[in-house]
């Protein structure tokens, strides 16, 4: 067998490999999808959004508390952590650039996106709910903020630094103070891609379940009020599906579902953002 | 309507009604070239762009092919069959019909490797033989004297007009018998491309060479035989300083004293 | 005056970054003092973990967590890599299109969801095929991967495809098979990309929560083989922070808490400052 025949054979075995593990692969991830998708529209009714959580075997029970809960966790969240992410990554792209505060701030926001988001829920448990000395949304709603700022941080200062440097110089050459040159010539021409940022940051800690085991709680019924145990789709997801009943784990496939949704919502809307600002 | 020259001597390509398709596409991007190509010698393809010179160029090696839907009609000989035909044997084909692009592609390995890629391709692996053929080939590209020192660092650390020397002596170290040029300077400064012409025409003593180039000075300097396309046909084929100071096409006239281009 | 005021503003929402970080660790430090002041270094070395008893060694859970994130890589690395490879060098357009944006939006489905699936419908097969309970190291092992290769075969598939066209052909052009030109060109070229997705996925994979919970056991026993149940300090937080009813239990919990976070630390530190820049280097 000469040389080149030998090539043409490990040619066909390794590409042979490469779709059979897509196959697998995708066979695997295509499973969990479609046990998402049939679970959870199996499940989904309108009670599930006009009830509130109630003890196994009831027929009218739902997830009004969850979904609320949910939202209000991650709204403020974003309201947190969305203007810090902002601000510290304008400081890093306009004003620390390349020295090298801004360099240990970057490498260590990295480090930071990748700490075990349980680990941010046990520092929020110890300096808010235990000086409180009840869980509370307020709680939940930090430990989320702080897994987001690094996202949001670096999405901006990336973003930022694509903002051709000419656009500023034109700026302050008509006389504007930094802070207008960045309020209204930086952030217009990065708008897109931080919208982007801000709304993957906002899926990714939508998803987050660890983190709120021991901050906001959870709650099997509906509630606003911020200083109080909150309940949230994850957790609420977690509790229902590993209980004994068979409509609780319903009420956690159908919670999964809209959760789910709701996420790879999130995750098409800034990807057709981010490509509408490309063609432009 | 065209003119093309009958070559006298012998010929190491024959492209005889030769037309392709991209995919997609409802008409063809050549349309029934026919072409010889002088052995040792320099034939040159010019034209407008979109004219199908860097298609025709692409054909020879079948890079088409790595794109599928692609559609070639007619011929084209080498070594006495059609290489059109869809049994032929891509890579047996492109270690005897090489290509240089139009920036330098230095593969992510040491400047060793790159050029031994080939050969090991092949299934060469005696050390000493390696060495050897690296070295005549780095000597042949006129580039041993800046690299030899420095073989085992990333190639990537070269200037673009040595990368360029060293993809020709990559493909040279496997001896073809054709190399295709697609305007190998497009990307370099006037000195490198200075030495990169040189380089050509040396190298003619050994393969039969087809160069693609915006340059109409490059292909005067360069080649012993052009050609001119446009619009998917080739218009004129002659001996170089005929065709630049006697065309017979009035398009080629045009084209060579910049009415259009 | 204004300009001041922002100045100052986005310096300190930086500057809050940094703070926070250590920060935790203070906290976490503090919390875990009791522990360490007890136990020493028993408490990484000791697999004995009795709440009831007072005696909490944190062995079993770190062993857990390490062997359960080895096990995910090194089942999702292959197949990632070879996902990355069908995405991006064999598949043609329209299955590229379609696969690549379902392998996209799968690395974002909430973990949660992964661990969900392992319990209700993975576990029982691996309880069909292997007896026991089904639940333990292979499980959580195989849950993890599945949750961290589509992210590792996005990222990897990106790296690949900034292999630019003219360096493949060249290597075509010499008479490379498409087998050739990957493992020459394209998985050299693309390199440090590929092994920073490995990174992050590894930094997912250690401090993941919910996606092995369900799937792990919880029980502090060191596996003897990898159909045993055990369990991880993720695991072990999630399922009896709530439940510490003694200083010395949650000081325990802190420790393990702190232990991940160093851990996870290292592991990130190591691979962005010495590995990736190494490579970057090479290159």
């Amino acid at each position: 067998m000469t040389a080149t025949q030998k090539r043409i054979i490990i040619n066909r075995i390794a590409l042979g490999f490469s779709t059979l593990s897509a196959i697998i692969a995708l066979a695997f991830l295509f499973w969990i999808l479609g046990v998402l998708v049939m679970k959870g529209v199996d499940s989904l009714s309108w009670s599930i959004f006009m009830f509130e959580g109630s003890p196994p075997g009831y027929a009218e029970s739902g997830l009004k508390h969850a979904l609320v809960g949910q939202l209000i966790l991650v709204g403020l969240a974003t309201l947190i952590g969305v203007p810090l992410g902002i601000m510290a990554g304008t400081y890093l792209s306009e004003y620390g650039k390349n020295s090298k505060l801004a360099h240990t701030i970057r490498d260590i926001s990295d480090i930071m996106m990748s700490a075990p988001s349980i680990v941010i829920g046990a520092f929020v448990y110890a300096v808010v709910v235990m000086p409180m000395g009840h869980f509370s949304a307020w709680a939940g709603a930090i430990a989320l903020a702080i897994i987001m700022i690094p996202i949001i941080l670096r999405t901006t200062d990336d973003m930022l630094q694509l903002v051709p440097g000419t656009l500023r110089e034109a700026a302050f050459a008509l006389g504007a103070p930094k802070y207008k040159v960045i309020m209204d010539v930086v952030y217009r021409g990065a708008k897109a891609g931080i919208l982007t940022g801000v709304l993957l940051g906002i899926a990714r800690v939508g998803g987050e379940t660890a983190p709120l085991l021991f901050t906001s709680f959870n709650d099997n019924f509906f509630t606003t009020d911020l200083n109080e145990a909150m309940p949230s789709l994850t957790v609420t997801m977690f509790n229902y599906a590993i209980s004994p009943y068979d409509d609780w784990q319903q009420l956690g496939w159908a919670a999964a579902f809209i959760l789910s949704m709701f996420i790879l919502g999130l995750n098409i809307v800034g990807r057709l953002i981010l490509l509408a600002g490309k063609r432009k | 309507m065209a003119s093309i020259i009958d070559i006298k001597d012998e010929c190491s390509l024959h492209v005889r009604n030769f037309s392709f398709t991209y995919k997609g596409a409802t008409t063809p991007s050549l349309k029934k070239v026919t072409m010889p190509i002088a052995k040792h010698s320099v034939t040159a393809l010019i034209g407008p762009s979109g004219c199908g010179k860097t298609t025709l160029l692409r054909s020879f090696n079948r890079m088409h092919d790595l794109y599928p839907g692609n559609k070639y009609e007619g011929e084209i000989e080498f070594e006495g069959r059609n290489i059109l035909d869809p049994k032929e044997d891509l890579i047996h084909l492109r270690t005897k019909i090489g290509m240089i692009f139009q920036k330098p592609t230095a593969f992510p390995m040491s400047i060793f490797d790159n050029v031994a890629y080939g050969m090991r391709l092949q299934g060469i692996k005696n050390k000493t033989e390696l060495e050897g053929r690296v070295e005549k080939a780095l000597q042949d590209a006129a580039i041993w004297k800046e690299v030899k020192d420095r073989l085992k660092h990333d190639a990537n650390g070269l200037s673009g007009g040595q990368q360029q020397r060293l993809c020709i002596a990559r493909a040279i170290a496997v001896e073809p018998e054709v190399l295709l040029f697609d305007e190998p300077t497009s990307a370099l400064d006037p000195i490198s491309t200075q030495g990169i012409e040189k380089l050509v025409i040396e190298l003619k003593e050994r393969v039969s060479i087809i160069i693609v180039t915006h340059n109409m000075q490059q292909a005067a300097r360069v080649s012993d035989y052009t050609g001119f396309m446009y619009l998917g046909d080739l218009i004129e084929l002659g001996h170089t300083e005929e065709l630049f100071v006697t065309p017979k096409e009035k398009l080629t006239q045009e084209y060579i004293t910049g009415k259009f281009g | 005056m204004i300009d001041k005021i922002f100045l100052n503003m986005t310096r300190t929402s930086a500057l809050l970054i940094l703070f926070i970080v250590a920060w935790i660790f203070v906290v976490l430090f503090n919390h875990s003092i009791e522990a360490m002041q007890t136990f020493g270094f028993d408490f990484i070395t000791k697999d004995e973990w009795a709440p009831n008893l007072e005696k909490f060694g944190a062995y079993a859970a770190i062993f857990g967590s390490v062997a359960s994130t080895f096990l995910a890589m090194l089942l999702a690395i292959p197949v990632a890599i070879g996902v990355a490879i069908f995405l991006s060098e064999i598949a043609h357009d329209k299955i590229k299109g379609f696969f690549g944006v379902s392998v996209e939006l799968l690395a974002a489905i909430p973990s949660v969801i992964y661990g969900m699936w392992g319990l209700f419908f993975f576990v029982p097969i691996l309880r069909d095929i292997f007896g026991g309970m089904g639940i333990g190291l292979l499980a959580a092992g195989i849950v993890l991967a599945i949750m961290i290769l589509p992210f590792m075969a996005a990222v990897t598939r990106d790296a690949m495809n900034t292999t630019p066209d003219i360096l493949k052909e060249s290597a075509y052009a010499l008479g490379g098979t498409q087998w050739d030109v990957i493992k020459d060109i394209i998985i050299p070229y693309a390199k440090a990309g590929i092994i920073g997705s490995l990174i992050l996925a590894l930094g997912r994979a250690i401090g993941e929560t919910m996606a092995v919970t369900f799937v792990m056991g919880n029980v502090h026993h060191t596996p003897k083989t990898i159909l045993d149940p055990t369990t991880s300090i993720p695991v072990t937080l999630a399922n009896e922070f709530t439940e510490a009813d003694s200083s010395l239990y949650f000081s325990s919990l802190f420790g393990l808490a702190l232990t991940l976070l160093v851990m996870s630390f290292v592991v990130i530190a190591i691979a962005k400052f010495y590995f990736l820049r190494k490579v970057r280097k090479g290159q």
